[in-house]
């Protein structure tokens, strides 16, 4: 069985600050690292190997300097890495962003599971997983939980609103991994030194994968940011209830039993 | 009005229940119809779907496409995409809107693919451009705390999902419109999916909930407490991002910019440290209590009264205090 694991590299959310007259964000400085729940997505795809063999491949696009973290991808048990890199692949959104990547996994094909995290840290659209599916034609099921092969097919257990279903799907198919569903393997010592030293990484430049600047990157991207802001929240009275533990909560019980018979008047 | 154009909205249902979040999101593309002229079509598709159909016409929805078949009974992707794809290619409207819900997600993103549209994810705000018309959507990125202003500058439709609780639920119209049966051309080969068991319960929603307790990491993974705090004040439970990845509560559960934003009168956040993904689903909440034992926790600056307290001793006299016969309780 063939399996393919895309991978984001995403910044450390906690060190990211927004600029507020320029309205840009401020990403000198900041540490990358693999996107969390495409961690857990990895883990699915090397569990299932564990089980049934095959290969596991993990695939991401950006700059060579992520390069490090393909090879961490590796040393946790990933037999090869593909990195999608040209300048041009700059500034996608969703759209552009799934296009070279399906074309991407194409190149790797034939393939049985495609396996994406359910969201990134930074963006948050949920929307790769489903364009990747999207392009590349083939059936997707999203939010998974837990996976395992049945006969020819993939059962995976699913979120929906207010419950869960549980899906038999027939291969090639894309499954997006729910964060936390699982606890990523540690690197393994020796696969580390040997990814460092000897594993040599596949890229694919936008020429390698067919493409013309008008397909990719900014140019390629069909919604565009026409301004940045900070959430607004609203003015909130920021009092501190005060006093002994028994004041605290005696006041507090007024609050909550004021809510409670809709008594109580914000201003 | 042309009955080409306009705004198309796909209605979600499982199981026989229209999701409230595409009524919500119906209302809104109503409001956006009215303002430039326009007509709204709904679409709904499923298995003996004439009833919520009917429901959807009352809703905001100008003309009702109803799919009606044993192939669309269970939501799978592809084949949600097939027939949707069919739809817009007859209607050809200028927007398309989803709740973004996990079916709904799923949906967009492999429709916008296939339609050739740009999409705006989980936003929290649609607007039309002055002069151009064209749709502005709000997207929250990089945590919550920070909104992005998009608008599709290819493709068509122009298409957005819409995060679950930030339109109010439209008021049934007396005056329905019309529902017109979309004929299905799937095959069960087309079908690669297959549901093989499904568990919902259906709760009020939070995003819903006139009072909301809400439980984050700093009630130390014990829930009952906070839990018995929301039955003893008749509010509804819902939970921080952290608690549900670490599978201690449903994902439904979840407040903020990965889950519901809050209607609510009131809301009381128990050990919350208020991370900006969290806090945008507190802006429509009338009232906000936090109790977090830093006194400098950033939740402070996004509640109206603040304890510094731990939770796990606040919570339990707090439903005592609450419980109590003639003292502070109701």
């Amino acid at each position: 069985m063939k399996q393919i694991v895309c991978l984001k590299v995403t910044p450390k959310l906690e060190q990211i600050k927004f600029d507020e007259q320029k309205k840009t964000i401020v990403r000198e400085g900041v540490e990358n690292e693999i996107n969390d729940a495409d961690k857990n997505a990895l883990e699915a795809a090397l569990k299932l190997k564990d089980a049934a063999g095959g290969s596991v491949v993990v695939l991401s696009m950006g700059p060579p300097s992520f390069e490090p973290f393909l090879k961490l991808a590796i040393a946790m048990g990933a037999d090869d890495a593909v990195l999608l890199s040209d300048r041009a692949f700059a500034g996608a959104d969703t759209y552009a962003t799934s296009r070279v990547l399906a074309a991407g996994i194409q190149k790797l094909a034939p393939f049985d599971i495609v396996y994406c995290g359910e969201a990134s840290v930074d963006g948050s659209t949920e929307q790769v997983p489903p364009s990747v599916a999207g392009w590349l034609g083939i059936s997707h099921v999203s939010y998974v939980s837990q996976l395992s092969v049945v006969g020819e097919k993939v059962r995976a257990r699913r979120e929906i609103t207010d419950g869960h279903e549980v899906v038999d799907a027939k291969t090639p198919v894309l499954v997006s991994v729910q964060l936390g569903c699982n606890s990523p393997r540690f690197p393994d010592f020796r696969r580390k030194r040997w990814a460092e030293k000897e594993f040599k990484l596949t890229v694919f430049s936008m020429q390698d994968l067919g493409f013309v600047p008008a397909d990719v990157g900014l140019e390629g991207s069909h919604t565009e940011v026409t301004g940045l802001s900070r959430m607004r929240s609203p003015e909130r009275r920021r009092e501190f209830i005060e006093g002994t533990e028994e004041e605290i909560v005696k006041r507090l019980g007024q609050i909550v039993n004021g809510a409670r018979v809709g008594e109580l008047v914000r201003n | 009005m042309n009955s080409s154009g306009g705004v198309f909205v796909f209605v979600e249902q499982t199981d026989g229940v229209v999701e409230e979040s595409s009524l919500e999101v119906l209302g809104k593309g109503r409001e956006i119809a009215d303002k430039l002229g326009v007509c709204v079509t709904g679409a709904i598709l499923g298995e003996g779907i004439q009833d919520m159909a009917e429901l959807c016409s009352h809703m905001g929805a100008h003309t009702v496409l109803a799919a009606d078949s044993p192939l669309l009974k269970n939501f799978t992707a592809e084949a949600y995409t097939e027939v949707i794809a069919g739809m817009v290619k007859i209607r050809d409207p200028d927007m398309l809107l989803i709740g973004a819900t996990h079916n709904g997600t799923a949906l967009a993103g492999m429709l916008a693919v296939r339609l050739g549209a740009g999409l705006m994810a989980h936003v929290v705000d649609l607007e039309i451009e002055e002069g151009t018309g064209a749709l502005l959507g709000s997207v929250p990125g990089f945590g919550g705390g920070i909104v992005a202003v998009c608008r599709c500058k290819k493709g068509r439709p122009q298409m957005a999902t819409v995060r679950t609780g930030v339109f109010k639920l439209p008021e049934p119209t007396e005056k329905g419109g019309s529902v017109e049966p979309f004929p299905v051309g799937l095959k069960p080969e087309d079908i690669r999916c297959e549901v093989v068991e499904r568990k919902v319960e259906r709760g009020t929603s939070v995003s819903k909930a006139e009072r909301v307790v809400i439980a984050g990491l700093g009630c130390k993974e014990n829930l009952a407490l906070p839990r018995e705090l929301a039955a003893v004040t008749g509010s509804a439970f819902g939970v921080s991002r952290p608690l549900a990845d670490k599978g201690l509560a449903s994902k439904n559960l979840v407040v903020g910019s990965t889950g519901s934003s809050l209607n609510a009168k009131f809301a009381l956040v128990v050990g919350v440290s208020g991370a900006a993904h969290f806090t945008s689903g507190l802006r429509s909440v009338e009232t906000v209590v936090a109790v977090n034992s830093d006194p400098s926790a950033e939740i402070f600056k996004h509640a109206d009264y603040c304890v510094v307290g731990d939770a796990s001793k606040v919570v339990p006299r707090l439903i005592a205090e609450v419980a109590k016969p003639g003292g502070s309780g109701a």
